[in-house]
């Protein structure tokens, strides 16, 4: 069989840095192909590439055998290449079926008039065929996330696009979307679509993907059948180095009571606890009431009818300020939307919790806030030129690490992680995991809310898991089994017994 | 060497530019570039630089205040009113500068708590701030030809006029919030990204509310210093003022995104307006050409810096 997609000798080069090296790489029809790498590593510079976004310095694209020039996104669609991004390309206060046929309106009728009848028809269709039914009338804002990306297959099958890169679409995804991603992809392989699934989670590559290579430093390590590798080597391959211990879990003698809620739904028993130097993961779906709890306890939305008690007393936070005098601090979901600012320096970062705290007579103290700064920078190992740098230049990983660090610069007692290993690559995730047992062992407590089984159950002492707003199950963390959780996040309390 | 070039730009391109137009009026008018000129340049100017230093914090948070320019009308027409009761000229520039600070906390107030945009909270105020100032003097001006306030608008510190002293200690007030408080870093913090400053627990809405008050605080004092030097307040002054205070602020490279800027670009920013208002004004150019002129100058320096960021 043919290759639809070649690529040989892919060179680009960002000012002091070569972000690809010579990348040959080939994709053939109905295969998925997974492309993995640390962040950093090019894989997005070579997506942005191939969608028109960036242009190549030197190197060959070939589609069908054919030598071609993608100086534009627009050039990307015409030859059959759609990107599903991350953060999704549509138009969120315009229907479903608009935005299906957005820029190719033509394609149902006239240029100028739009044929709704037509388009509400064709998008029903569309969505039909890869097994959803979604009313097309529906404005994409509306949408869930997982959705959202259905809408984007939707319009890639529109487009009939021949390749389909997605860079990392689980990644908003909980464990039951994503499974239903796969199915997707299952159909789109039937219809002939080539594949590039760019992820962080390696098990889904190897669940999904039928080859996998692997970028390092810009350049292509290796390409192989998935069958022909496991998930240990991609790993050593991704670093460069042997990752010891991936999960490197310490458990730690629990110390106080420091946080309580009780009364959520379907709860008759404790509440939800966290000690003192202990690591408590919450598991659900996306949508199962994890986030909101978090949010309540946080501040951030009005508390539901929960009772809250924190170091004894009975708390409502109405603003995360509060919230935040009390000791309790955040690593929220969406670090880029709510964790950094991303034009200001390291140093603005991690002090703004504290900012009014490091000023005397109305000014900054910027000796203190210096040290404060340099302390943090140090203890959590983050990896910046200068305290002084913007958050924007800084990785995901280190990135993740400042949010952190804000909140130990405060000296929080309770610390709340919503998803903070999300979209982070393996070896920031192995030093996310160490900062977090040594914070443990320093006497925090940890609420770590995450959608990564294996990260939950490897780093909690003990498990919440909830569905539909309900608390349905307190589990041990370690020897617990991930099909055991799953059971509960699917089917609740009831069935998970029988 | 380009690289370095670039960044040089980015950073002094406006003041370059700034140079560029005084090298150029400095060989058209050989009256341009005496003494005496460019203090009454500065002094000009003093009343813009005053307006964008409030306007600079609120652009940096990522709104807008439209309504400075009513302000400036409506806070000179209430001083030289308190002034008339009994009282003293202090109390007069008291009442006014509280007018301004009121104004301005109320827009802050509907942009905060109301949740409405900076563009209409700050527009409804322009509208009513100029309706109370006409409705308050019936529509004429209020003349007030003796009295110490006028010290403000003609008096002298040693050579410098009072006016330019007034301007500096206000862009010197601004930048200090900016760059050394606690309040600035939130300013920009909440211009970078809104909700991870409110997950930092900054308080969003009392920041919003505190810019507003110092842009209506900064119309207040333009609007004494304007009233001082024209020896009356004219309730039909300032229109079309927050138009070059926010030319000046864009000029001076402050993003209307948010986030980023400061007050030495908004003082360039505004030498740049005055000293062009200045220079066709020495070569007879007509008002109407001037207005074109200006608005190509706005595009072009906006563009360049587009240009260069890319």
């Amino acid at each position: 069989m043919q290759p639809i997609l070649q690529i040989k000798g892919i060179l680009k080069d960002f000012p002091g840095v070569r972000a690809l090296n010579q990348v040959d790489l080939d994709l053939y029809p109905s295969e998925v192909h997974g492309l993995v790498g640390e962040n950093g590593a090019g894989k997005s510079t070579l997506l942005k590439i191939l969608s028109g976004a960036l242009q190549k310095d030197q190197g060959e694209i070939q589609i069908n055998s054919t030598s071609v020039t993608i100086p534009s996104p627009k050039a990307s669609q015409d030859l059959g290449i759609t990107v599903i991004y991350q953060d999704f390309n549509l138009v969120p206060h315009l229907s479903i079926a608009r935005n299906v046929f957005l820029g190719h309106e033509s394609q149902i009728g006239s240029r100028f008039i739009l044929n709704k009848k037509l388009m509400n028809q064709k998008s029903t269709e569309l969505l039909a065929t890869l097994g959803i039914q979604l009313d097309p009338r529906r404005l994409v804002s509306d949408l869930t996330v997982a959705e959202k990306q259905m809408v984007e297959i939707a319009r890639a099958l529109s487009l009939e696009s021949k390749i389909v890169l997605m860079d990392e679409p689980s990644g908003p995804l909980s464990e039951h979307e994503v499974n239903f991603l796969f199915k997707i992809i299952q159909t789109l392989k039937e219809k002939g679509v080539a594949i590039v699934y760019v992820s962080h989670r390696l098990e889904e590559i190897f669940k999904i993907a039928d080859r996998v290579s692997v970028l390092r430093d810009g350049s292509l390590i290796t390409t192989q059948l998935t069958s022909d590798i496991d998930l240990e080597e991609v790993i050593r391959l991704m670093v460069g180095r042997e990752i010891a211990d991936y999960f490197p879990k310490q458990t730690h003698a629990s110390g106080e009571l420091i946080l309580e809620i009780k009364g959520i739904d379907g709860d008759h028993k404790n509440g939800l606890r966290v000690h003192a130097g202990e690591i408590v993961g919450m598991a659900g779906l996306v949508g199962s009431g994890r986030t909101e709890l978090a949010q309540s306890l946080f501040g951030v939305k009005r508390a539901s009818k929960a009772r809250i008690i924190f170091n004894n007393k009975n708390i409502r936070p109405q603003s995360p300020w509060e919230a935040i005098q009390l000791g309790i601090g955040m690593v929220p979901e969406d670090r880029k939307e709510q964790g950094i600012v991303a034009g200001l320096s390291v140093r603005e970062n991690i002090t703004l919790p504290i900012i009014y705290k490091l000023s005397r007579w109305l000014k900054i103290d910027r000796h203190q806030q210096n040290e404060v700064t340099q302390t943090q920078v140090s203890q959590r190992k983050i990896q910046t030129p200068s305290i002084h740098q913007a958050m924007q230049n800084l990785s995901g990983g280190n990135q993740q690490k400042v949010v952190l660090a804000k909140w130990l610069a405060k000296r929080c007692q309770l610390l709340i992680m919503d998803e903070p290993t999300r979209g982070i690559d393996v070896g920031a995730k192995a030093e996310m995991y160490k900062l977090m047992n040594a914070l443990a062992a320093d006497g925090k407590g940890i609420l770590l809310i995450s959608s990564d089984l294996p990260e939950v159950i490897a780093m909690s002492d003990r498990i919440y898991v909830m569905r539909d707003g309900r608390l349905v199950a307190e589990l041990p963390g370690q020897t617990t089994s991930q099909e055991t959780i799953i059971q509960y996040i699917t089917q609740g309390e009831e069935n998970a017994r029988n | 060497m380009p690289v370095i070039k670039t960044r040089v730009l980015k950073s002094y391109g406006s003041l370059l530019g700034l140079i560029g137009i005084c090298i150029v009026l400095g060989m058209l008018s050989d009256r341009f570039l005496t003494i005496s000129n460019l203090t009454n340049v500065t002094r000009q100017v003093s009343i813009n630089a005053i307006l964008a230093s409030g306007m600079t914090l609120v652009i940096i948070t990522g709104g807008i205040d439209l309504s400075v320019g009513s302000l400036v009308a409506f806070t000179g027409c209430s001083a030289l009113l308190a002034m008339g009761l009994p009282g003293s000229d202090f109390s007069g520039i008291l009442t006014g500068l509280l007018a301004g600070a009121a104004a301005g906390c109320l827009s802050g107030i509907l942009v905060s708590f109301g949740r409405v945009p900076p563009f209409i909270a700050t527009l409804a105020m322009l509208i009513m701030a100029r309706g109370t100032a006409l409705a308050m003097t019936s529509g004429q001006p209020i003349v007030k030809s003796s009295g110490l306030y006028l010290v403000l608008g003609e008096g002298y510190l040693g050579p410098v006029p009072v006016p330019i002293f007034i301007m500096a200690i206000v862009l010197l007030a601004c930048h200090f919030i900016l760059s050394q408080t606690p309040l600035g870093s939130s300013i920009y913090a909440i211009g970078g990204n809104e909700e991870a400053a409110r997950l930092s627990g900054i308080k969003i809405s009392r920041i919003k509310v505190m810019v507003y008050v110092i842009s209506g605080l900064c119309s207040a004092i333009a609007g004494i210093v304007l009233a001082a030097r024209l020896s009356s307040a004219q309730p039909n002054t300032g229109v079309g003022f927050e138009l070059d205070a926010i030319a000046a602020v864009v000029l001076g490279g402050t993003s209307l995104m948010g986030g980023k800027g400061g007050i030495w670009g908004t003082l360039i920013g505004a030498f740049i307006i005055g000293v062009l208002n200045n220079g066709f004004n020495l070569l007879n150019v007509s008002p109407y050409y001037q207005l074109i002129a200006k608005g190509a100058i706005i595009i072009f320096a906006v563009l360049v810096d587009q240009i260069l960021k890319r």
